[in-house]
């Protein structure tokens, strides 16, 4: 069996115990992404060379017998939304292609402190807008199990490199459904934790109040390792919970007992493909043989969540995105070409009110710096924010906000965790949803309202169409209750091996 | 509400972003759709309804007023598309 | 153009409010830890936090929150329960993130009020309302370049994210002479609590005004547009710039007639070289801020036992310190506006030299002509000044013992001041000793005999003539007490 092959925790035992170097692992993983990743394209950055000398400064701080930290020298992939101090975050946008922050984001501190190697930034949809990383300025990020279909988005390149074995362990960024989505599409486990419980800190942020950085990973137990590394509170972020963070590596292989789940009957009927229903179903089937009861339960709001999340996270991301305007850091438009521009227009128009040269270079630097999907946020955004507008928009579906995570909290008065499909359908062909942002938005519908509600929820494979695709199945639970969530991931993992599939690569 | 497209080059300006003719265009189709579409909210009665701006029930979140190491200027400047050894750099700042 | 201060009978009433937006005392920003001290080489006191760098997050000053409190309570502002922060949203390169971080629609703050008196008597004392004071952050600096001749602005952020406390009145004030009366009484509070140094030429205390004016047309009142004026550098500047603008509205409306809601509100400048408003270029839009709450600050609460906690530690403020110097030493109100107005320092010297020489009239006396024009001559603080409390008093108690007679005391305060020395001391180098009763009876006595007109001038009722006596004895011991001179001449006509 090959070291890529390995889960991150066997490979986390085999460094410990000197069956094998972080080198080692890292260069087998550099292997990988050197012979697959021209074909699926899930990093934006590799420095090999600096991956290495990272991975022997930890083989020699364990030689010298000093302590390791928990990630003991594994490799672990960044989605690049999140700050590499000296190193470009680009967000996957023309934007910031040659933006280098002067500070590490929180989370890289932490995995830095818990001797984790950090072996690429991954591709994305430009400051995390899509579902499918087509929307990424850098390139196309391909599915692993039919690279003519979409990884899904927007944390694309990191559920990508994880499925093709070019990384253990991969951090991903989830707003809408952005790490729970292409989990699913790529066969892998991907977890938003809830509001609060990872410090955003360094986030490149799309909308704040919606934001959470998670693990993704090839089953839970290793998304339990990663999370462990990653949770608790921050001073730098005022919206960081103080609350405890529980061993989730020690609790993840402890069984449940006494597990009532509530199937969503809103995400269980039309507008779902039949395939994932019935895989779903399977899925139940699995958690009763486990003796866990299942009901069903009803999230009435659950209809609105898109409308609703399409006003709040845009209008957020709109103002977000004011920060880049060509001042201070980021793409700047030609200003010889500009100021021609403004003098022909002038001399054309003489008696016109012409725009200030900074006003233009505002307007040019960020059309010219965002892509379609960004700009059209930002405008939806704008718009709802808008005055005339704010209270009929903004104001209401933060209004809607509270009235879906009522609905979560009357679930979890009934149930310990909630069950349905990560997504209504199956990874999507490249291009297919490229014209329609419309029905693109209404593929977030069982994702969105873990987010709108701020709680924790985890994708997990578990199947497979009959064309090969995987399927995804979320797991939803209270505030905090992401040792409950992994433990049942876990389960259920343990009874079968959708997370084990491999895709045929070369 | 429906959206024109004066109304989209009203906002394009509030959002300092400059579009095409042919970008007015679809983003007046595409934003109507997607107006049209949420919509949907007015049928909920929200009237006794709290907005909720949070994720999280935390309040009273502050910090020490003890300074920390600011950035050496270069590293501040350094991302800058135009600055000198002291300043950011922008075209005048005309008016008030 | 030169433009009268004073209240004028004109046809028209003037209706100003004031917002006043104070940078507030503390070692930190609003949502950084950077510093604030000014003056720094520009660009050197920021971190990604007010540099607005793509994933940093803003964390509230605690200090800034306590002191804008503080201000708050002492301006008698309800406090409400619950406040939260707002985005306010606008482009322009000193603000980084594209949002200013203030407070909308649920400020800290509202509903208190400031009183304010003119001891010229130009206008009744009156409360003037306060709106609002909310917390925000500031914003940095543009520069035009002026030396390499570009087009260019040059920005620095020091200055960006440092708290202000925006302080919003009514439009309460009907004159330019309340508006400064309003603008001094507030800076004299705020440094009293502490809460800012109020240094105008630094930037920490900004004033912008809203003036329109109410036209009298028979019994009716026509309200004019409502004019916004900024750049005013002091609050003399704000003085003039009200009566300028009041002049200029009502010519204004004698031409165009244009009443409130004609037109949209319009900002103009103060020019103070020239000493007129002017119009200020208009946005190229109309401003619409798309406030909303920031999703990365939280909510503050704030309970009634917290509130009265800032109430008790709150000092004396100045309006209760004025009524007690008059109280407890026996001063005018006058006396003791201005030494409140000198602020806490001298305030504090003046007790003390008032408690020490147990002469609160002469130490106010003392303190308002001698001190303060020392100060002044000197470009001194009071920390400064090199006569101590205590050789102050000293003097004071020498005088008030007839020790030293108020002519020579000055030269004896002159000599305190240059070399340092006690009173007695500096008495003792002036050669300025006690002169023995028996002693001026002689003199007097034998002056008298060589004056036989004076002593004619003064049987004959003209009793100013003995005034020459003194400067006679002066002559032959220039330690003579004139006052006991005077005394000890008359007896001695009168015995004769
Ligand atoms: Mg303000
Ligand atoms: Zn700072």
């Amino acid at each position: 069996m090959s070291i890529c092959a390995h889960s991150a925790t066997e490979l986390k035992n085999k460094i410990d115990s000197g069956e094998l170097s972080s080198a080692q692992v890292c260069r087998a993983f550099l292997d990988q992404i050197e012979r697959l990743d021209e074909k699926i394209g899930a990093f934006i950055q590799v420095d090999p060379d600096q991956v290495l000398r990272d991975a022997e400064a930890i083989d020699q701080k364990r030689l010298r017998g000093e302590t390791v930290g928990p990630l003991s020298g594994l490799p672990v992939a960044i989605k690049d939304n999140l700050c590499t101090q000296g190193q470009v975050t680009s967000c996957a946008s023309k934007m910031l292609a040659n933006f280098r922050p002067p500070y590490d984001a929180t989370v890289i501190a932490k995995l830095r402190a818990a001797d984790a190697v950090l072996i690429g930034k991954t591709n994305l949809d430009e400051f995390a807008m899509g579902g499918s990383t087509e929307n990424s300025a850098v390139k196309q990020t391909a599915n692993p199990w039919d690279v003519n279909r979409v990884p899904g988005g927007s944390s694309g390149g990191a559920a990508a490199c994880v499925a093709a074995k070019m990384a253990p362990l991969s951090l991903g960024t989830d707003t809408g459904g952005s790490i729970r989505q292409p989990a699913a599409f790529c066969g892998v486990t991907g977890l938003k934790p809830t509001y609060g419980r990872v410090s955003r800190y360094g986030l490149v942020a799309f909308a704040s109040s919606l934001d959470q950085i998670g693990p993704i990973a090839a089953n839970a137990g290793d998304a339990a390792l990663l999370l462990s590394a990653i949770a608790g509170h921050d001073a730098l972020d005022s919206t960081s919970s103080p609350e405890a963070v529980p061993d989730y590596v020690d609790v993840v292989s402890q069984p449940l007992t006494g597990l009532k789940i509530g199937l969503v009957s809103e995400h269980h009927g039309a507008g779902v493909d039949s395939e994932v229903l019935s895989a779903v179903d399977q899925a139940v089937k699995v958690f009763h043989s486990l003796g866990a009861e299942v009901h069903e339960v009803s999230f009435p709001h659950s209809k609105y969540g898109i409308a609703a999340y399409y006003i709040i996270a845009p209008s957020e991301a709109s103002s977000n995105l004011a920060r880049f305007d060509s001042a201070h850091y980021g793409y700047r438009t030609d200003e010889a070409t500009m100021m021609a521009e403004l003098a022909a227009e002038k001399s054309a128009n003489p008696k016109g009110e012409a725009e200030s040269p900074l006003i233009r270079m505002y307007r040019k630097s960020r059309a010219e710096g965002f892509g379609t999907e960004v700009k059209r946020r930002i405008m939806l955004g704008t718009y709802a924010l808008s005055a005339g507008y704010y209270d009929a928009y903004y104001l209401k579906a933060l209004k809607v906000r509270r009235l879906i995570r009522q609905d979560y909290d009357q679930a979890f008065q009934q149930v310990d965790l909630v069950l349905g499909p990560s997504t209504p359908g199956l990874p999507f062909c490249l291009g297919e949803m490229a014209d329609d942002p419309l029905s693109m938005y209404l593929q977030d519908l069982c994702t969105v309202g873990a987010n709108l509600a701020g709680v924790p929820s985890i994708s997990i494979p578990c199947g497979f169409s009959k064309s090969g695709l995987p399927i995804g199945l979320q797991l939803q639970g209270p505030a905090f209750a992401e040792a409950k969530l992994l433990q049942a991931a876990h389960m259920f993992q343990s009874q079968t091996d959708w997370h084990q599939r491999h895709p045929e690569l070369p | 509400m429906s959206l024109n497209r004066s109304d989209v080059e009203k906002v394009a300006l509030l959002a300092r972003l400059q579009l095409s003719e042919v970008e007015v265009d679809a983003m007046t189709k595409q934003l109507g759709k997607i107006v049209a579409y949420v919509e949907m909210l007015s049928e909920l009665d929200t009237n006794d309804v709290q907005p909720m701006a949070h994720a999280v029930e935390l309040e009273n979140v502050f910090a020490d007023d003890v300074v920390r190491p600011s950035l050496d200027r270069m590293d501040a400047l350094k991302n800058a598309p135009k600055a000198d050894e002291e300043c950011f750099r922008v075209p005048a700042v005309l008016g008030d | 153009m030169s433009v009268s201060t004073e209240v004028s009978d004109r046809p028209y009433d003037i209706v100003i409010g004031l917002e006043v937006h104070v940078q507030l005392a503390t070692k930190t920003k609003l949502f950084c830890r950077c510093s604030t001290q000014f003056g720094a080489a520009p660009n050197t006191q920021t971190c990604p936090v007010c540099l607005g760098l793509p994933g940093s997050l803003p964390v509230m000053n605690l200090k800034a929150f306590h002191l804008g409190m503080q201000t708050a309570i002492a301006l008698n502002c309800e406090i409400p329960k619950f406040t939260k922060w707002d985005r306010k949203q606008y482009y322009y390169p000193d603000l980084p993130k594209g949002y200013q971080i203030s407070q909308y629609d649920l400020p800290m703050s509202q509903n208190g009020w400031l009183e304010i008196q003119d001891d010229k008597g130009r206008f009744e004392p009156k409360r003037v309302g306060i709106i609002r004071a909310h917390l925000e952050e500031d914003a940095g600096k543009s520069m035009h370049d002026e030396v390499s001749g570009t087009a260019d602005s040059r920005i620095d952020l020091n200055r960006t994210g440092t708290p202000l406390l925006e302080i919003v009145s009514e439009p309460d004030m009907r004159s330019p002479a309340e508006a400064k009366a309003y603008l001094t009484e507030l800076k004299l509070l705020l440094t009293y609590l502490g809460v800012s140094d109020c240094n105008m030429q630094e930037g920490s205390l900004r004033v912008d005004a809203n003036i329109n004016l109410h036209v009298h047309d028979g019994d009716e009142r026509i309200a004019t547009p409502i004019v916004e004026i900024k750049n005013m550098n002091s609050f003399r500047a704000v003085e003039r710039a009200l009566a300028f603008e009041a002049e200029r509205q009502y010519d204004v409306f004698l031409e165009e007639g244009k009443r409130l809601g004609d037109v949209p509100k319009q900002t103009r400048g103060w020019d103070d070289s020239l000493q007129v408003t002017k119009g200020q270029r208009s946005k190229e839009e109309s401003s619409d801020y798309r406030y909303f709450p920031d999703p990365d600050l939280l909510p503050v609460t704030v309970t009634d036992e917290q509130i009265q906690a800032v109430r008790s530690e709150l000092g004396k403020l100045p309006q209760q310190i004025r009524s007690d110097l008059v109280q407890e030493y026996g001063i005018s109100d006058y006396d003791a506006d201005v030494i409140v107005n000198q602020g806490p320092d001298v305030l504090a010297y003046f007790v003390a030299l008032a408690d020490k020489s147990g002469a609160g009239k002469r130490a106010s006396n003392w303190l308002q002509q001698d001190i303060l024009r020392t100060l002044k001559e000197q470009s001194i603080s009071i920390e400064q000044f090199p006569v101590s409390v205590d050789a102050m008093a000293e003097l004071l108690q020498l005088l008030e013992a007839g020790k030293v007679d108020n002519a020579r005391s000055k030269d004896v305060f002159a000599e305190m001041l240059s070399h340092g020395l006690s009173a007695p001391a500096a008495m003792e180098k002036l050669g300025i000793q006690e002169v023995d009763e028996n002693e001026i009876v002689d003199l007097c006595r034998q002056l008298l005999e060589k004056n036989p007109q004076i002593v004619a001038d003064v049987q004959n009722g003209k009793q100013q003539a003995v005034g020459a006596m003194i400067g006679m004895a002066k002559k032959v011991n220039p330690n003579v007490n004139p006052a006991v001179v005077r005394e000890t001449c008359l007896k001695l006509i009168a015995e004769m």
